[in-house]
């Protein structure tokens, strides 16, 4: 698949934002290491709605015809992009008005500011499912069409929310031994999960350029693809990346997204070291921007069958 | 209705005049144009709802060359049609067409990862998603002959490889083809039960060749040779 910049941008920014509402509202539900401040919760809100805006407006950037756009939250009931794009609206007032409630009366954790940040939160992972599935539902990528796809988007959402979260607290004062071992955990939890998900795509199978074309009992060899130069099938789905580059990158990807965020917080705490800490965020969303794009690249369309792709 | 397309892959030579003439109709039809991107340079490229591809299918001396015309498939389980989130993507309950209301899509490519035949290709310059429309300005104009109302792959098909009609009705010409000559759909375990079916290439009796009667020249040659090894 091609790897369109737009569409790397919607899943980082708006899952890390999603991720961070989530773990706003549950760290002050359970006052985890004392909960947030008033101000500290503010910061979180608005770096939360922050990054699901980035995210959305760069989707809007991969839209060949953006006049239409406000088409797209119609047809909810079929299309989980339609569904992606409910959500993540409905989260918006909900998270605003919590921001607005702390800002007015500092009541973070009073019952009121909870209820209004577990809704955005709530709404936040709903919309990270919904995220997933535009790309589980495709029966067309066998790369995609896993419910590993959902699962690691919520993980990595997640412990990048977690890991701005603990950076914030390092850097703006309070304890934050539980933050940081809550991040770590989740880092670790997205790296198995990811490990999982590469396993499970290395195995070969799904379509065939036999049953393609319905020749089951032959060889079949591409001939002439019958046009001049590319088409938008080529353009769009012709993407490929051999096997011993996509392990180099896998290999920085692992030390950009979990290693080095993992050292990084680890030290920062233990030194008090905010600007380390935000080190840790600078690099979760540079490794977890790379593992987006290999997300992407990896992905192989069955259409390349018709191409003369032997198996996808 | 289910109307659709059945493709007789043992006569189609691969001439690619169902794809120009589809180009031709279309590009003043119903989705107009299929804009061309330097269509004249190094790179030319564009928007075709039909596209031809040649296979060679198993090993010498027992190959064949394939010609394969692909379109739309007019799928009755067209995930397109699911995933669209605008509704620009719709499947006609009468007769099974599946089409792109241009003025409801946004050009997110979504319906285009959908389709495993490549049949959907979005144009850069409308920025809408387009594909083939099985020519439903044609089939459904009453001011041409009725002979005439049929998509224009199949009407200028020189080799008569394409067959349009009701695959719904078992005693139409296109479904009673599909039963005769064991026709079958493209991918079928990805379970979009396309419409369009293509016809195998018909088994011929090999042309034997060990026992053909030698030509007197090569008699003579050989004979020239014996005597010269002598």
């Amino acid at each position: 698949m091609h790897p369109a910049l737009a569409v790397i941008f919607l899943t980082l920014f708006s899952g890390g934002g999603f991720g961070l509402m989530a773990l706003t509202a549950i760290v002050n539900d359970f006052q985890i290491d004392g909960g947030l401040s008033p101000m500290q919760t503010m910061v979180a809100v608005l770096l939360s709605v922050l990054f699901v805006t980035i995210g959305m407006l760069s989707s809007t950037a991969h839209l060949a015809n953006p006049k239409n756009a406000w088409r797209a939250f119609t047809r909810w009931r079929t299309s989980w992009l339609a569904r992606e794009g409910v959500f993540a609206v409905l989260y918006y007032p909900f998270a605003m008005l919590y921001l607005v409630w702390v800002f007015f009366t500092g009541g973070s954790a009073d019952v009121t500011g909870l209820l209004l940040a577990n809704v955005a939160g709530a709404l936040g992972l709903i919309t990270i499912f919904c995220q997933g599935m535009i790309y589980a539902c495709l029966r067309t990528i066998r790369q995609w069409n896993t419910p590993l796809v959902p699962a690691n988007f919520y993980a990595m959402g997640l412990a990048i929310g977690a890991t701005v979260l603990a950076a914030l607290r390092i850097a703006t004062g309070g304890p934050a031994q539980t933050l940081v071992g809550m991040a770590v955990a989740l880092l670790a939890a997205a790296a198995v999960l990811k490990g999982i998900y590469y396993f499970w795509i290395a195995r070969p199978n799904g379509p065939t350029i036999r049953t393609a074309t319905g020749f089951n009992r032959s060889n079949v060899r591409i001939l002439d693809q019958g046009h001049t130069f590319g088409t938008f099938l080529t353009q769009e789905f012709g993407h490929t990346i051999p096997a011993a580059k996509a392990n180099t990158i896998k290999f920085l990807m692992y030390l950009f997204a979990f290693v080095i965020p993992v050292w990084a917080l680890a030290l920062a705490l233990s030194l008090g070291l905010g600007s380390l800490a935000w080190l840790a965020v600078v690099s979760v969303f540079f490794g977890i921007g790379v593992e987006r794009w290999l997300f992407f690249v990896e992905a192989q369309h069955v259409v390349n069958l018709y191409h003369g792709r032997q198996q996808c | 209705m289910r109307l659709g397309l059945v493709i007789d892959l043992d006569t189609c030579v691969g001439c690619h005049a169902c794809a120009v003439a589809c180009k031709e109709w279309n590009t003043s039809g119903t989705t107009a144009p299929l804009t061309d991107y330097d269509p004249y340079g190094a790179r030319p490229s564009g928007v075709w709802f039909n596209r031809i591809r040649h296979y060679e299918v198993g090993e010498y001396p027992h190959n064949k060359t394939i010609n394969f015309p692909m379109s739309c498939m007019h799928c009755e389980n067209a995930e397109c049609v699911t995933v669209c989130p605008t509704g620009a993507s719709y499947k006609r309950a009468e007769d099974g067409i599946v089409l792109v209301d241009q003025n409801k899509c946004m050009g997110c490519n979504y319906c285009s990862w959908a389709c495993p035949y490549g049949a959907r290709e979005l144009d850069r310059v409308s920025g809408t998603m387009k594909k083939c429309t099985l020519c439903i300005d044609r089939i459904y104009d009453r001011e041409i002959p009725e002979e005439e109302r049929q998509p224009a792959c199949v009407l200028t098909c020189p080799a008569h490889a394409r067959m349009f009609g009701d695959l719904d009705d078992p005693e139409s010409p296109v479904a009673r083809a599909v039963r005769q000559r064991g026709g079958y759909q493209l991918m079928p375990e990805l379970n979009y039960n396309p419409t369009n079916h293509y016809l195998p290439p018909r088994v011929h009796a090999p042309i034997p060749t060990d026992d053909l009667k030698k030509k007197a020249v090569r008699k003579v040659k050989e004979w020239v040779n014996r005597v010269v090894e002598r």
